[in-house]
């Protein structure tokens, strides 16, 4: 009862990812980049392994050692290549450490945001009407609030502590991964393929977060990557200002803040090299994400 | 013994801010079991939206504002949602007319297929993916194992249509609604799909509504063909008749228009001026502007009036039955 056969298409196509790394690594500074994001998190990951000391184990600390310049020898025969900080800490053990912490709080809190509010923004854009309007009034109030000021009202209120930054974070962020993913759900909510769905009885839940939600994804890859270095950045403020991270356990930001204090008496480097890694962090990400913003983008194609 | 689906003087509006949008303004039609009916109109003369409301998948804003959608003698109009979603995909579905666009880009073939089939039916994933392999064959599909686990874009345009069908009669079901679904390919492949579908329903017993605005495809499988215009329908019949013998000014118009009736270099012919708005139809009959026979009289709305050999007419100046088209 066939009719008649086509002939078999090749199905040897590239796949998208490949299609993306080869787009992306077109651009040498995005590579770069990109390398530079890798080893920071390679370095973060293998801290407890490669660092001189523990930073967070006082027993390990000398006070005698403290505020010394980089490349002094401690009085056990160490070398401490970027110095030490007040309290005798070996500045390259601590950032190491502190990069851990930082890029810990953010990743965490970047992808609870993203789940949070790819849900959100998906629902939103699925049903409509009321339940979006009720959805996204509340991204709306909260993104007219500056993020710092949300994050520094609420860590007021729960206190200090790892957890209590990352919901912070996550508070602030959810919303931006709301708006974008509810407007490119909008647009494939329209397609045929979500009419199909609903022709063949599938559930909506079904619908919306295996039909809507992965189709209406790839933008938000490349907001998620900005917002990796927003919350390094934002993370990093909050300890500056003293409401992060206790003080036991410093992250780049706090380490920053301690030096703050001592760079116009000359000690540089305890403000300067936590600050560098921060800046090296947060501008690596922010070029990678760029360059997948520009890929993503078809009206920047050539 | 009464039609397998019913509609009688259905209208689907859409208030938007400036007025109400009457997309379906009093259709009437019925289509008996293992019937094919082609449902002939112009874009939006509201032949995709009345099959959207027997799915009872008319999106808000738009609603249902009157009429009765009898399946199997029982009306859908007003059933819980989970009662039409039981019966959608399993009694009564639907193929759309880019199939590019009806499969899900990011998912596999065999995930598409088996997730229809678990929609309605408890059994275990591996004789789900039997009965997808299955159905693939059905369709025509060249190794049935293999485009399984492909991804749409794998596939080509006449392929993809074929997985829709073979998705759309996964349950048997007793109705299909098949909006222009060769619209969007080569005409080989199109008279292809439509032999197919023509067998695979035959087979089945299943009837089958056929959206298109191509009348020489009609005029080849349809029992019966119902002309819309501005969300009414203004003539049916059974197809030989109605197509060599048309009683209504517009379908004489739209065969009048198809390529090839002219001699060689003549002006085409054509219908004068547009489809009205149906923001703001007009009071009468809706052709009337545009028809070469309308007087005083049509400033009011014809009735469907019956024809001899089951065919309905609404004009108040039908041409004779026996006026073939020139």
């Amino acid at each position: 009862m066939t009719v008649s056969f086509e002939s078999v298409p090749t199905p040897a196509r590239d796949s998208g990812l490949v299609r993306v790394w080869r787009e992306f690594a077109e651009s040498r500074v995005a590579l770069a980049a990109l390398a530079c994001v890798v080893a920071l998190f390679a370095l973060a990951l293998a801290a407890p392994w490669i660092a001189p000391q523990n930073p967070y184990d006082l027993a390990q600390l000398s006070i005698l050692d403290n505020k010394l310049p980089p490349g002094s020898q401690s009085i056990d025969g160490m070398t401490y290549w970027l110095g030490t900080d007040d309290q005798g800490r070996d500045l390259v053990s601590a950032i190491l450490y502190g990069l851990r912490l930082s890029l810990f709080v953010a990743a965490t809190a970047t992808a609870l945001a993203l789940a949070i509010g790819a849900a959100a923004g998906t629902i939103a854009a699925y049903f409509g009407g009321i339940v979006d309007a009720a959805i996204m009034r509340v991204v709306d109030i909260q993104l007219s609030f500056p993020a710092i000021l949300i994050a520094l009202t609420l860590l007021a209120i729960l206190g200090k502590g790892v957890d209590k930054v990352v919901i912070a974070l996550v508070l602030v962020q959810w919303a931006y991964y709301a708006r974008t993913i509810r407007g490119s759900a909008l647009v494939e909510r329209r397609r045929e393929y979500i009419e199909a769905a609903r022709v063949l009885a599938l559930s909506p839940a079904r619908i919306m977060f295996r039909h809507l939600l992965p189709n209406a994804f790839p933008p938000l890859i490349v907001v998620a990557t900005v917002q990796v270095a927003h919350a390094i950045s934002l993370e990093a403020t909050l300890s500056f200002l003293g409401v992060g991270v206790p003080i036991t356990e410093p992250s780049l930001g706090l380490l920053i803040a301690n030096g703050y204090g001592y760079m116009l008496s000359g000690l540089y480097w305890i403000a300067f090299y936590p600050g560098v890694a921060l800046l090296a962090a947060i501008l690596a990400i922010n070029l990678v994400g760029d360059r997948l913003a520009d890929i993503m983008n078809p009206r920047l194609k050539r | 013994m009464p039609s397998l689906l019913a509609i009688d003087g259905l209208k689907v509006q859409f208030p938007l801010r400036d007025g109400i949008v009457r997309a379906v303004d009093g259709v009437s039609l019925a289509v008996d079991a293992g019937e094919v009916l082609g449902l002939v109109g112009e874009s939006g003369s509201g032949k995709s939206v009345t099959g959207f409301a027997v799915l009872g998948l008319v999106d808000p804003p738009g609603r249902i504002a009157a009429g009765t959608i009898r399946f199997r003698g029982a009306d859908l109009i007003g059933r819980p949602e989970a009662e039409l979603r039981r019966m959608r995909g399993r009694d009564i579905a639907m193929v759309f007319q880019d199939p590019l666009m009806t499969l899900n880009p990011v998912l596999r073939i065999d995930t598409q297929m088996t997730e229809a089939i678990t929609a309605h039916e408890r059994v275990s994933a591996r004789a789900a993916r039997a009965r997808a392999r299955d159905a693939l064959a059905a369709v025509g599909i060249a190794s049935p194992d293999a485009r399984l686990f492909a991804y749409p874009h794998q596939l080509s345009g006449g392929m993809r249509q074929r997985v829709a069908i073979a998705i759309a009669l996964l349950h048997r079901p007793a109705l299909v609604i098949a909006d222009e679904p060769t619209t969007a390919l080569d005409v080989t492949i199109q008279s292809q799909i439509v032999a197919q579908m023509q067998a695979l329903c035959a087979d089945a017993g299943t009837a089958l509504i056929w959206i298109t605005h191509d009348l020489a495809l009609i005029s080849g499988f349809a029992d019966r063909v119902a002309v819309m215009y501005a969300g009414r329908i203004v003539e049916q019949g059974p197809v030989g008749a109605v197509l060599s013998a048309p009683l209504h000014p517009y379908t004489r118009g739209l065969i009048g228009s198809l390529l090839g009736g002219g001699a060689p270099g003549a002006p085409l012919a054509q219908i004068p001026g547009l489809p009205p708005s149906p923001m703001n139809l007009p009071p009468g009959c809706a052709f009337a502007p545009r028809c070469p026979r309308a007087d005083a009289t049509c400033a009011t709305a014809p009735d469907n009036t019956a024809h001899p050999g089951g065919r309905m007419v609404r004009c108040w100046h039908p041409h004779a039955a026996l006026e073939t088209v020139a």
